[in-house]
């Protein structure tokens, strides 16, 4: 057994690796195969390209119990193709008995961590490529194409090869105004977008003093690395996220084990500054355009979206009502804000962010993936320009091919709205919100 | 079996191989619309047995299938890129689609005819008449993809194994 020699140090995605293949030691380059502790997937990826698979396969669902399905993609319908992949969906649920389906309550990202789905240990594959966002809670999750998923749904089980383990550490305070998705348009640009078959590790005093909810920003936006997963070590604000949404962690010193060792062996470790870091924003048509608020100061937009499990959440609609308390936003400009979940539109209908939104002129849209994956209402036209709180801005990907898409925080969005074209958001954080 | 070359050029994302507005379409109206965004003549005069060439980390965004799916419908051979996005890779050689790594990719011009040698690891430029190794696939890949794609492959196996690893599980 490995654990009778001296051994160096290993990294949480290697831990993980070695339980979910039954090894006493899984090491980056490995290959192995591995069961599967949660399977996820959606309206696009799931039932509909999994049903003929499986029919092929004369097979069922390994474990029900194990499979959570989301209908956030097609949802609502809004023509008879939509609604037939949504009936599609409906019918799979309940015929193979899926252990955790959500029809039209929200983004399946934010379903996994709003339900206290995932636990520190587990090996999460996804149909959708912003499954690692589930690492947040120290979970190697992983996305993966309809016919992976459809084999996992299965079988249980995956091959995978051990990514090697890039270590991201940010210290310092963040300044007023700037967020965790400033510090993820920042490192596209800084680390590329393509780190595949790496997992993204992100420590640090910053990131140990960020909420819940920055935190999932992070580990979402590993997929536009291109890393396999990203993680963040669970700690206190983990098992208080997780004992708020009635999965509390009954054993606190085995869930805090799912970390690196000090001695891991990383592929390469940076070090940031979080407080020199100005408000980004990403120029079309990647998110690896970043750059300081100021260089793309002035561009004029018709558009602002507020959506998308990067960009959504409650914290960020409260980010947003902050600009937009007692403001208008611009004429010519629309604002729309598509929740992340239903519980998060009630959440803030409850404690007045949606007052405060609505009055500023937003329009309130169906909590799911919406514009962002240019599946639901709120696409572009030729020509027009958007500024958006989601994770992606590829040419083409919320309408037309001919629109540019700009990202940044919430902040960012929300002060665009107001002043009809690109600010920095410093400018326009107002007194706080009155408490409902 | 020969094809021609169509080059692109760096981060080729999903949604240029099978754009979000339009994924409710069968996968061959769907295909109709690969890359269109940067060549408009792309899918209609891809043949059976053409390859795709780009640069790095192609297949970048969503881990929409009907990428890779789309190239396959086109006749796509295989695509030979300087890297390739990780969910893209898997999907690709999940159908049977050769996703190949080969530094060199970028001194492949466009219309030049290609020739493919799988099981020796190799491709070779009949335009420039210059030959490329690549690094052969994991032994269980290339099992899978002689099965014709992980679905063809599970079928066949008719066990609960994924393409085995050769490791515990």
């Amino acid at each position: 057994m490995a654990g009778a020699i001296a051994i160096k140090g290993r990294t949480l995605v290697e831990k993980i690796a070695a339980k979910a293949s039954g090894r006493a030691d899984a090491r980056a380059g490995d290959l192995v195969t591995a069961e599967v502790d949660l399977c996820f997937a959606h309206d696009s990826s799931g039932p509909r390209r999994w049903a003929p698979m499986l029919a092929e396969l004369g097979r069922g669902l390994w474990d029900p119990s194990k499979v959570v399905i989301a209908s956030d993609h097609y949802v609502p319908a809004v023509d008879a193709e939509s609604a037939a992949i949504l009936s599609l969906t409906r019918r799979f649920a309940a015929d193979h008995r899926v252990g955790h389906f959500y029809d039209m309550e929200g983004i399946g990202h934010m379903l996994l961590a709003e339900r206290g789905l995932v636990r520190p240990g587990m090996l999460v594959a996804g149909g959708d490529s912003h499954t690692p966002m589930a690492g947040a809670f120290g979970a190697y999750a992983a996305g993966y194409g309809a016919s992976d998923m459809a084999a996992i749904a299965a079988t249980g089980r995956t091959w995978l090869q051990v990514p090697a383990t890039i270590r991201i550490e940010w210290h310092g305070n963040l300044g007023h105004g700037v967020t965790a998705k400033d510090m993820m348009l920042f490192l596209c640009r800084k680390l590329g977008m393509d780190n595949a078959f790496r997992a993204v590790e992100f420590a640090g005093p910053t990131v140990e003093a960020m909420s819940m909810p920055e935190r999932l920003v992070l580990t979402n936006m590993a997929a536009e690395l291109g890393a396999e997963t990203g993680v963040i070590a669970p700690d206190g604000v983990t098992f208080s996220w997780l004992r708020n949404a009635g999965a509390a962690v009954a054993d606190k010193a085995e869930a805090r084990a799912w970390a690196s060792d000090p001695d891991a062996d990383y592929e390469a470790i940076h070090r940031f500054d979080a407080g020199a870091l100005e408000p980004m924003i990403a120029l079309p048509h990647s998110p690896a355009n970043s750059v300081p608020v100021g260089e793309a100061h002035g561009r004029a937009i018709d558009q602002a979206y507020i959506g998308a499990c990067v960009g959504a959440k409650l914290e960020d609609l409260h980010m947003a009502a902050r600009v937009l308390a007692d403001q208008r936003i611009a004429s010519g400009v629309r604002l729309l804000v598509a929740p992340a979940s239903s519980r998060v539109t009630q959440a803030a209908a409850e404690d007045g962010t949606l007052a405060t939104l609505m009055a500023a002129g937003a329009t309130l849209m169906p909590s799911g993936c919406g514009a962002c994956a240019g599946m639901g209402a709120g696409l572009l036209a030729d020509g027009e320009v958007c500024i958006s709180t989601t994770n992606r801005n590829f040419k083409g990907r919320m309408g037309h091919a001919g629109a540019e898409v700009y990202l940044g925080s919430p902040y960012s969005v929300a002060a665009a709205a107001v002043a009809g074209r690109i600010v920095d958001p410093r400018g326009y954080l107002g007194q706080r919100r009155a408490a409902a | 079996m020969t094809g021609r070359a169509f080059v692109f050029g760096d981060q080729i994302d999903t949604d240029l191989l099978a754009p979000g507005h339009l994924m409710k379409l069968d996968p061959d109206a769907l295909a109709s619309h690969c890359l269109e965004a940067i060549d408009p003549s792309f899918a209609s005069s891809a043949r059976e047995g053409d390859f795709v060439v780009a640069g790095v980390n192609f297949g970048l965004g969503s881990s929409r299938e009907q990428a890779a799916i789309s190239l396959k419908r086109l006749g796509i051979q295989a695509v030979i890129a300087k890297s390739f996005a990780r969910i893209f890779w898997r999907n690709a050689i999940n159908l049977g689609l050769p996703a190949i790594t080969l530094a060199e990719a970028g001194e492949i011009a466009a219309g030049d005819r290609l020739s493919l040698d799988l099981a020796a690891g190799s491709m070779t430029n009949q335009t420039t008449a210059r030959t490329f190794r690549f690094a052969p696939f994991p032994d269980h890949l290339t099992a899978m993809m002689r099965d014709g794609g992980l679905i063809a492959h599970l079928k066949r196996r008719s066990t609960d194994a994924q393409p085995e690893t050769g490791a515990a599980a």
